[in-house]
């Protein structure tokens, strides 16, 4: 069955869900990034929140004038309206009061959502039965879907994500380097208005399908975890737009194929659990490779430390030392130096005194420069420079 | 209006929203001031997959088990999000957004899986709470207030909420030194060996457990709107701290109030029967109370004067 969903056997309707979410996550991924870039990623909460009102009000503007109020297009673009209120809010209150932009944010969410459900209260007891369906916007329903509204949800996912590779590269510029932006003639406030009306739009197509709680997180985890990755710009947003774009895809076949797994909830799981893998396994950014580096590191450090006292003839007392220098045939387990153990703190020291001549000279300043304790001075300094520290030396007749 | 029909039905709910009103506006007076505003929007968020964990392992939705989840959900959001910042170097607000989201569409599917449906334990419930509901049957009227029969009825809630005010004024009393120091100049409150660390996390603290004991009775929305939006008018009214704070504990009362009025009689003055939710109506005139003060309040300006304690 998870096969088959997987596959997009389970018939025509769930396909196109399926695909919608997957647009609807690509779309969501790449616009999420700029929003990321920017440092405004919880502004997307404030918009999610602010259609709640929206989708209320124009189901009871569609039954005052005699429809069934379940009219999708209609319902989502209350929702924009109220988003694009919610968000021009949020925007004044943050630039014309001396209010910060968390809590011009905080409570713009609160007072639209908690209008939201006055009006929401106001509609069950104005037409009772012909609200279901309403608070599927709250957490996202696939399951009372029509033909149509898929239809609707893939094809507006598409023309969003369309719009956000049309307009990546003036977004792209804006997010990483907006003073450079505007240098080269780009008008950046313009810029941050499309990126907004961008995120605007991946949360409207998104709400029914998992809810404008949730929408949120299509826009923040991708991002976040493309980050992980890599330290190039456009590859994260490309990478975040896949991560949005599988998280979707997986999420929406898994909660087809199985009775009881809501969509939303089911797409966010997926993409948290690539999130977590990111922080853990990513290359240079994870968890686990900096672990490693500081694991090396703190080999590099004692074994250093172990060769340098074994030349100078003293006991070693540290255990992880002792370990280490033993491991590698340098010493034996009470700590005697092997004859490869010798010759080994023969150079650690030679490398050692050199360095202590160059940190003494003026002249070797930008090489000093490099001096960690661990650095060997033949990887900084040329063969001609070596000889002439080398002459330097005080002469204790160590082997070289 | 009588008391024989204010006192079982509107007394009580009308109380216990003035007290979620106000122990989230206290803490949220620092936390405005400190940018942290929307830790209240997280901690809100996350308190629906400790309730329901809460509930799968106790089977039953008794009061103590559902704090400790909540509370323990809450906690573990905070060092989630503190874990995700420096542990993959992200900005607080992307952090925020991963952590609590998650949470949330955990609880969320734990909720539809698992057999909740005997029980009052659903979404909705969760994010708009049910102030209405908590009515004080064996009251007969404002005698009921000295009747000790009666007063053993009384819903939990507002016996709850009350105690939660008084743990929260306690707190910012006891620490009102420490805590101004370190919200308006944190690195002098080092300087001077207080524990800026540890000051900001009982606040964050003492903000979960105000916001935990106000979820069940009003909802997740309405301790969202308390938290910030009284304390943000407050802000836009005047410079001291002391007069922020007294501000918002008034716009707070005020919001419950005229909120609980509002949703309930509000509808039948236009001609509609039923109230609306009473949560909603108050997180709404909260809001309107902000707008005022945005559009007209005296120190609604950046710069019109160097905040002094």
């Amino acid at each position: 069955m998870i096969a088959e969903a997987l596959l997009l056997q389970l018939g025509y309707n769930a396909t196109l869900v399926t695909l919608g979410a997957t647009l609807l996550g690509m779309a969501a991924g790449v616009g999420g990034t700029f929003l990321f870039l920017r440092k405004r990623a919880l502004v997307s909460d404030a918009i999610s929140h602010a259609t709640l009102p929206g989708v209320a009000l124009a189901f009871m503007v569609m039954v005052t004038l005699g429809g069934d109020g379940r009219n999708l297009v209609g319902l989502l673009s209350g929702a924009a309206l109220s988003a694009v209120a919610g968000l021009l809010l949020v925007s004044w209150l943050s630039g014309r009061t001396r209010l910060a932009e968390d809590a011009a944010i905080g409570s713009v969410l609160s007072v639209f959502f908690g209008f939201g459900i006055v009006l929401l209260t106001v509609i069950q007891t104005m037409s009772s039965g012909r609200q279901a369906g309403l608070e599927g916007f709250l957490l996202g329903s696939t399951a009372g879907m029509l033909r149509s509204d898929a239809l609707i949800i893939a094809v507006s996912a598409a023309l969003t994500l369309a719009l956000v590779v049309l307009m990546r590269r003036p977004l792209t510029l804006a997010s990483f380097d907006p003073e450079y932006a505007t240098s080269i003639g780009q008008n950046v406030p313009r810029t941050d208005l499309a990126m907004m009306g961008l995120v605007l739009a991946v949360t409207v197509v998104g709400l029914k399908l998992v809810g404008l709680i949730l929408i949120v997180a299509l826009l923040i985890i991708p991002p976040v975890t493309a980050r992980f990755w890599t330290e190039r710009t456009d590859r994260v947003v490309v990478i975040s737009g896949a991560v949005g774009g599988v998280s979707a895809y997986v999420g929406a076949a898994l909660s087809a194929a199985i009775p009881d797994l809501p969509t939303g909830p089911i797409i966010v799981l997926v993409g948290f659990a690539l999130f977590a893998l990111s922080l853990l396994a990513a290359p240079g950014r994870g968890v686990v490779s900096a672990l490693v580096r500081h694991r090396a590191h703190q080999r590099r450090v004692h074994l250093r430390q172990g060769l340098l006292a074994l030349a100078h003839g003293q006991p070693i007392y540290e255990r992880m030392t002792l370990r280490l220098l033993q491991a590698r045939g340098l010493a034996l387990p009470d700590g005697v130096p092997t004859d490869r153990g010798r010759a080994r703190a023969a150079r650690a020291l030679r490398d050692e005194s050199r360095w202590q001549v160059i940190r003494s000279d003026p002249a070797f300043e930008a090489a000093a420069a490099q001096d960690d304790g661990l650095t060997d001075i033949e990887t900084v300094l040329t063969a001609d420079q070596l000889a002439e520290v080398d002459a330097r030396l005080p002469k204790v007749g160590m082997p070289a | 209006m009588s008391g024989e029909e204010f006192v079982p039905l509107s007394l009580v709910p009308l109380l216990t929203g003035i007290c979620v009103a106000v122990a989230c506006a206290l803490p949220g007076n620092f936390l405005v001031l400190r940018r942290q505003a929307l830790i209240g929007d997280a901690i809100s968020h996350v308190v629906l997959p400790g309730i329901v964990v809460a509930f799968l392992i106790g089977g039953s939705v008794g009061t103590l088990p559902m704090l400790l989840g909540a509370a323990g959900a809450a906690v573990l959001a905070v060092g989630a999000i503190e874990a995700v910042r420096r542990l993959g170097g992200i900005e607080t607000g992307a952090a925020m957004g991963v952590v609590f989201t998650t949470m949330f569409a955990a609880g969320v599917l734990l909720l539809e899986q698992s057999d909740t449906s005997s029980v009052h334990l659903d979404v909705e419930h969760a994010l708009y709470g049910n102030l209405e509901s908590l009515i004080w049957l064996d009251a007969t009227g404002w005698g009921s207030l000295l009747d000790p029969q009666a007063l053993g009825a009384l819903p939990v809630e507002l016996p709850r909420m009350a105690a939660t005010l008084v743990l929260v004024a306690a707190f910012i009393a006891l620490f009102w030194r420490p805590l101004k120091i370190s919200t308006f100049d944190e690195g002098f409150a080092r300087t001077i060996g207080l524990r800026t660390g540890a000051l900001g996390l009982a606040l964050v603290i003492i903000s979960a457990i105000a916001a935990v004991a106000a979820f069940d009775a009003v909802g997740s929305i309405i301790v969202i709107a308390m938290f910030i939006c009284p304390s943000a008018a407050a802000r836009l009214m005047t410079n001291r701290l002391e007069h922020q704070i007294a501000w918002s504990v008034g716009f707070a009362t005020l919001s419950a109030i005229l909120g609980y009025v509002l949703a309930g009689y509000g509808p039948l003055w236009i001609g509609l029967q039923d109230s609306v939710s009473a949560a909603g109506m108050i997180a709404t005139v909260s809001g309107l109370i902000l707008a005022l003060a945005a559009l007209g309040g005296p120190h609604r300006r950046r710069g019109s004067a160097a905040p002094v304690g």
